[in-house]
């Protein structure tokens, strides 16, 4: 873990410059900035529907801001043309939270996927880096499976597997501790981590489990109502002064975000029924 | 007044807004094209899903059919003493009619469902946005391949329908009603040309599998991913390609068989 200082101090991978984004009538971000950066491990947090999926699309192109920048290694993501966006895609790594593996072919073949896509790779030296990637994530015995027979927990890691095949040099993880067991979710963690120190990474992750985030984040940003609320180490945070990143971080049901949806005032809604 | 007024207005632009989102998709399928040749592999595969699948549908619904010409033919022919026509009767109808547009109606129920539903899941499950973060292109790598396959599969289909109804025309007007035999085969001959008769039924048939593969396919990628949104796109396809496929199918005869 590193000091608020060593993380600003390295260079940033991406930078997002007063980002507007909405979906419908609904304002998603108002005005979003900040910098992720290089080699480092950063958290986002926050409430469900604040957004935090949607900023993964964001950084990796697929939906347009409104206004705004997001730039990754001094390209604007919004303005380059499809091909060297696409380019810039094979060295981003995306974990998606259901896995998101190719239901028709099997475990190798999954993490295959990319290679064969993307290189002219012989077949043996294919087979040796799918080897390798999975038994990075443990499961190099699981590779003739196909998606339907693994747990949530193993199509998880087979994703990270795929994810890091092409050696990426940003992975994103989209909810990475969402419906694991304690086993499984230690697992996850220990990998993201390893993953981040061993191949030079820089890890981008969006959840709203707070003690796995706190423990493998350098650095965190918490988001709600489309911006910045609070940033900072893990441990700055948990010693913040602001009243809702203690309710969120403890997770006390009332506080700064009320329990009850608005709603009109509770005997006069009773009595009106009469 | 004025609401219903701005809802037949916003219901106009949604339709003119889909009609250019499926003209793009299109556009991206054409150019995708290539990369289905050069990798014809993969639609081999599909070749087989939307195609040899549906084989046997197919066949036994051609069968039926001409089966049903030879005896509603010959009860008819029979008036005039014209059985010995049967034969032109049973292959005329099925090469340009009832070949291409009922292989054309049943594709769309067994294949173009198939793979509305498909795309669908696979956008639902998240499978062609991961595929777009590691920058494939799933319309040139998931659309493309099936979309040419479904092109090549249409016109064979049709071709199989026509011939297995042939032979159902004549177990019936020849095996059961006492149709001579050798005039249901050379009227047959002498009567169907190669060009305006079976080279037309093949354009059609071409023709009804790019508009039902079109549709199924964008039905598919246009899905709004939920469970109800996929299965609205599935009864989508069907009814628009029938629809497209018989509305096609009275222009095309105009073209074709009309000598205007």
């Amino acid at each position: 873990m590193t000091d608020a200082n060593e993380y600003i101090s390295s260079e940033p991978l991406v930078e997002i410059r007063d980002m507007h984004f909405s979906r419908g009538s609904n304002k998603i971000f108002k005005g979003l900035s900040l910098d992720i950066r290089c080699g480092q491990v950063t958290g986002f947090m926050g409430p469900s529907g604040t957004g935090k999926t949607t900023l993964l699309k964001l950084i990796g192109g697929q939906l347009k801001p409104l206004a705004g920048k997001v730039c990754i290694q001094d390209q604007d993501v919004n303005a380059i043309s499809r091909s060297s966006l696409f380019e810039l895609r094979k060295r981003m790594g995306m974990l998606f939270q259901s896995g998101a593996l190719l239901t028709d072919i099997n475990v190798f073949e999954n993490v295959a996927f990319p290679l064969r896509e993307h290189t002219k790779l012989p077949e043996q030296i294919i087979r040796d880096l799918v080897l390798m990637k999975l038994e990075a994530v443990g499961l190099r015995g699981a590779r003739k499976l196909m998606p339907s027979q693994l747990s949530g927990g193993m199509a998880r890691r087979v994703a990270l597997a795929r994810a890091i095949v092409l050696d990426p040099m940003m992975i994103m993880y989209d909810e990475p501790f969402t419906g694991l067991d304690p086993i499984t979710k230690g697992t996850i963690v220990t990998l993201i981590k390893q993953l981040n120190n061993v191949l030079g990474l820089t890890s981008i992750i969006v959840s709203h489990d707070v003690e796995e985030t706190l423990s493998i984040a350098d650095y965190i940003y918490v988001i709600s109502d489309g911006k910045v609320i609070e940033s900072g180490t893990p441990v700055s945070l948990r010693s913040s002064s602001s009243k809702w990143v203690q309710q969120f971080l403890n997770g006390h049901p009332d506080g700064p975000v009320p329990f009850h949806y608005p709603a009109a005032e509770y005997t006069q809604d009773l009595l009106a029924g009469r | 007044m004025l609401d219903w007024l701005q809802n037949v207005g916003q219901k106009g632009l949604n339709v003119v807004e889909s009609l250019g989102r499926s003209a793009l998709f299109f556009i991206g399928v054409l150019e995708g094209i290539g990369v289905a040749l050069i990798r014809f592999r993969l639609t081999l595969r599909e070749i087989h899903s939307v195609g040899v699948l549906s084989l046997v549908i197919i066949a036994v619904s051609g069968l039926f059919v001409g089966m049903v010409l030879g005896l509603q033919g010959y009860v008819n022919f029979a008036k005039f003493n014209a059985e010995e026509s049967l034969g032109i009767f049973v292959a005329l109808s099925l090469v340009r009619e009832l070949g291409p547009v009922v292989t054309g109606l049943l594709y769309a129920g067994r294949a173009g469902s198939a793979l509305t539903a498909e795309i669908g899941l696979m956008k639902t499950t998240e499978q062609l946005a991961s595929m777009e973060m590691m920058a494939v292109d799933p319309i040139r790598r998931i659309i493309a391949p099936r979309f040419l396959a479904g092109i090549i599969s249409m016109p064979l289909l049709a071709a199989i329908f026509s011939a297995v109804g042939i032979l159902g025309g004549y177990f019936v007007g020849v095996g059961l009603l006492g149709v001579d035999s050798g005039s249901y085969w050379s009227q047959m001959q002498a009567n169907v040309d190669f060009s305006s008769d079976i080279i037309n039924g093949v354009i059609k048939s071409v023709v009804f599998g790019i508009a039902c593969n079109w549709i199924a396919l964008y039905e598919g990628y246009d899905a709004i991913p939920t469970a109800e949104g996929v299965s609205r796109a599935t009864t989508k396809t069907v009814v628009r390609s029938a629809l497209a496929i018989l509305a096609l199918d009275f222009v095309l005869t105009a073209l074709m068989f009309s000598d205007i």
